[in-house]
């Protein structure tokens, strides 16, 4: 700005406005430099397990998506003593880093963290805590009694060497979602197990061709079917370790029982977010294999499925099968900054936001991490007269996630995404592509400094 | 007396006035050279630091260059962002170049005019906007030419952007949204060759094509080069169009297609910001050296 006053064209420019314009550059350049240099908290405590910056009060600045702004905005109202500062960004949605980059940003200028943020990723404390900037909850910020009323292993992707990062927001137990009365029309049954699926998929494909028993074109296909069925693509094993291999039965026998049900079309390849699949699918779904928040967000939300269609079923188990399990399909996260210094507000505006029925019983569209809140939901859900059965299943489903399958720093959803969708859209099958998978895990877990066992 | 004064008033005039304008002239440049310095020289030369250092600040000399190197999709980006730039260029070259002439030799009347205006409207768009029209264009269900499309075999978006396709959507999208800038260049500069040299040529005997080939061609040269050396600056930046396609795409195009977003990967991904840097140097290396080489081969500076 400065620089731009004296080049203005007045009659005669002294040498002192000269050198004020020079003067006023070297500021500009030195400030330039400055911004990039960073600079320290001092005057820090430590409590709680971390050093803290100095309390004072202001305004509490909390990030969230769109769907979350509903949450702070309730806080709001029942907190109207507090001066809350809502920022609304992408949640980091697909994967895009939104808040890895700002804080990466942040942590070289030495200011603008938020006190509290959701994220719709459930792998951010890997790199957050790495970063320096997620403060360590269970080291006197929550007590151990409120944790342990999350759903066993809700907070396990929070979790690094045993101290908890972040609050889980909801879970995404994948359960097998069905259309009852088409169900009932065309005379089939809910599929028990994964033999079943198949057959009804292949009878329907003949019966009633068009309609679908699942979908294998999103991002997050492997972690509905692959990760229900054990395979062991993705287990974390340490901070920054894993063990893949997709070459096992586990992975083979799901992976021929998609190729079968892609081959015969009865399972689409379009994805269920695709304007392919909104336009031309959506009211042909008879089986959705998928997580928790496909009742209300796919099929209530974008699909305008009718109420009284939609139900949900355990997912399928395969047969002798012992332990039933279940993948996971994201699952929000709740993280407080080491920077804040408004750690006793921000602690308070966690917990409520993560436990109080207020809104993750009453409010929430996913179902809540926290097991007072999520019995509360599932009630609401049942009296709110849209699904044509109780969504018990999702109940039991909250318990069967796999623990074989973690959440590291790099992005299954991306691997899989960059590797296997366009095999599938050139007609490839799913078994001819795990090798070159694994291969792609491999190479992305090396490349963000994991140690792989194969 | 009267005479003189009045001469040597107005020879001061004239000296202060040459004077006034001289000191104009240093305070605009001195501007522009000190915006240049602080956004534009002092930045490089602190990604070259960053290049050379590590997150420690200590001295790490070829490191960072060897690392991302070494990265299994270094030499992927290279591939891509080097079929994307022989795409680009090429049809940049020989569709500017052509379109140009042809808007030259219908010079008179309104069709001219409107040609012009047409052929700028898609650079007015902010390259964002224009990658966002062409996600549109490309998805068979809802894209205005969906038959085209299907004629071609596309029927779903995933095919239309399988991972051989790239290169050529990327011209596509690049071509449309920056070459109409140019061919409007091209135009200036078409208009710029003497009229008898052109009546010449006629004279001559030449045809539409002998005088594109032999006088009007030749004659662009330097317009062509200073053409390709900022569209292959431009072009190995890659970045807004696969970076858009991809989050479009949910990552089918892939997060690291080009150098630029292997660049931001390892910024904002990996925590490597001198591994960025170090990628942005070896861009930087490159673009300048191809534009040296444009540039003396050419004879961009010599003089008329």
């Amino acid at each position: 700005m400065t620089v731009n006053k004296p080049s203005s064209g007045r009659e005669s420019a002294s040498s002192k406005r000269r050198a004020a314009l020079l003067a006023g550059c070297a500021a500009t350049a030195a400030l330039a430099l400055t911004a990039c240099g960073g600079g320290g908290a001092t005057g820090t405590t430590t409590k709680d397990g971390f050093a803290q910056a100095p309390q004072k009060d202001g305004a509490l600045t909390v990030w969230v998506d769109a769907t979350r702004v509903e949450a702070a905005k309730l806080y709001q109202q029942q907190h109207p003593n507090v001066k809350l500062d809502i920022v609304t960004y992408d949640g980091d949605a697909n994967g895009s880093n939104y808040l890895q980059t700002k804080v990466q940003l942040f942590n070289r200028t030495g200011k603008g963290w938020p006190d509290v943020v959701f994220s719709s990723q459930n792998n951010e404390a890997s790199w957050a805590v790495d970063a320096g900037f997620a403060a360590p909850l269970t080291k006197g910020l929550i007590p151990s009694a409120s944790l342990g009323k999350f759903a066993s292993g809700a907070n396990d992707v929070c979790t690094v060497g045993g101290t908890v990062y972040c609050l889980r927001n909801d879970l995404s137990q994948a359960v097998l979602w069905y259309n009852a009365p088409l169900l009932k029309k065309f005379g089939y049954s809910v599929p028990t197990t994964w033999e079943e699926y198949q057959k009804l998929g292949e009878k329907m494909a003949k019966e009633h061709p068009g309609y679908l028993v699942g979908d294998a074109g999103d991002s997050f296909t492997p972690e509905i079917y692959l990760w229900a069925s054990k395979c062991g693509a993705n287990h974390i094993t340490g901070p920054k370790a894993v063990s893949v291999n997709t070459s096992s039965e586990a992975c083979t026998k799901m992976a021929k029982l998609m190729d079968v049900l892609i081959e015969n079309k009865s399972m689409s390849i379009s994805g269920v977010f695709s304007t392919d699949f909104g336009k031309n699918k959506a009211d042909k779904v008879l089986l959705m294999p998928g997580p928790a928040w496909y009742g209300g967000a796919l099929f209530e939300g974008t699909f305008k499925t009718p109420a009284k269609h939609i139900a949900a079923a355990p997912i399928p188990q395969w047969q002798g099968e012992t332990s039933p399990s279940t993948g996971n399909v994201g699952g929000g996260t709740w993280l407080l900054s080491k920077h804040s210094a408004h750690i006793k507000v921000a602690t308070d505006f966690l917990k409520w936001v993560t436990t109080d029925n207020a809104y993750q019983g009453k409010k929430a569209p996913g179902f809540p991490a926290y097991t007072p809140a999520a019995e509360t939901w599932l009630k609401g859900q049942d009296a709110s007269g849209y699904f044509a059965s109780d969504l018990s299943a999702l109940k039991a489903a909250s318990s069967q996630v796999w623990n074989g399958w973690g959440s590291g720093q790099f992005s299954q959803e991306a691997i899989w995404a960059a590797t296997v969708k366009p095999g599938l859209t050139q007609g490839k099958s799913v078994v001819s592509m795990l090798p070159a998978w694994q291969d792609s895990i491999v190479k992305y877990a090396k490349s963000n400094g994991y140690k792989v066992s194969q | 007396m009267t005479l003189t004064h009045s001469r040597a008033g107005s020879a001061t005039r004239r000296r202060r006035g040459g004077a006034r304008q001289s000191r104009a002239g240093m305070a605009f440049v001195a501007a522009y050279v000190v915006l240049l310095i602080a956004f534009g020289v002092l930045p490089t030369a602190y990604a070259i630091y960053f290049a050379f250092t590590d997150a420690g600040g200590r001295v790490t000399g070829f490191t960072n260059f060897v690392t991302t190197a070494q990265d299994f999709r270094f030499l992927d980006a290279v591939g891509h962002v080097a079929t994307y730039l022989a795409f680009w260029l090429l049809s940049l070259v020989v569709f500017v170049v052509a379109l140009a002439l042809l808007l030259h030799r219908l010079a008179s009347g309104s069709a001219s005019k409107a040609l012009r205006f047409l052929y700028y409207i898609p650079g007015a768009l902010a390259g964002a906007a224009s990658v966002l029209v062409w996600l549109f264009m490309l998805d068979p269900t809802v894209s205005p030419v969906s038959s085209l499309l299907g004629a071609l075999g596309f029927h779903t978006f995933g095919e239309v952007i399988a991972p051989g396709n790239l290169p050529l959507l990327f011209t596509i999208i690049a071509f449309w949204t920056g070459a109409g800038g140019w061919i409007v260049v091209m135009y200036g500069a078409l208009n710029n060759i003497p009229t008898d040299v052109m009546e010449a040529a006629r004279v001559d005997g030449a045809g539409a094509w002998q005088t594109a080939w032999h006088v009007q061609i030749p004659m662009l040269r330097k317009w062509i080069v200073y053409m390709v050396i900022l569209a292959f600056a431009g072009g190995a930046q890659l970045f807004v169009e696969p970076q858009l396609l991809s989050l479009a795409s949910v990552g089918v195009a892939g997060r690291d297609y080009s150098l630029n977003q292997l660049t931001y990967d390892f910024a904002f991904q990996m925590n490597n910001i001198n591994g960025a840097a170090a990628v942005s140097v070896e861009l930087l290396v490159v673009s300048v050296s191809a534009a040296a080489v444009f540039v003396a081969r050419s004879g961009f500076f010599d003089a008329d």
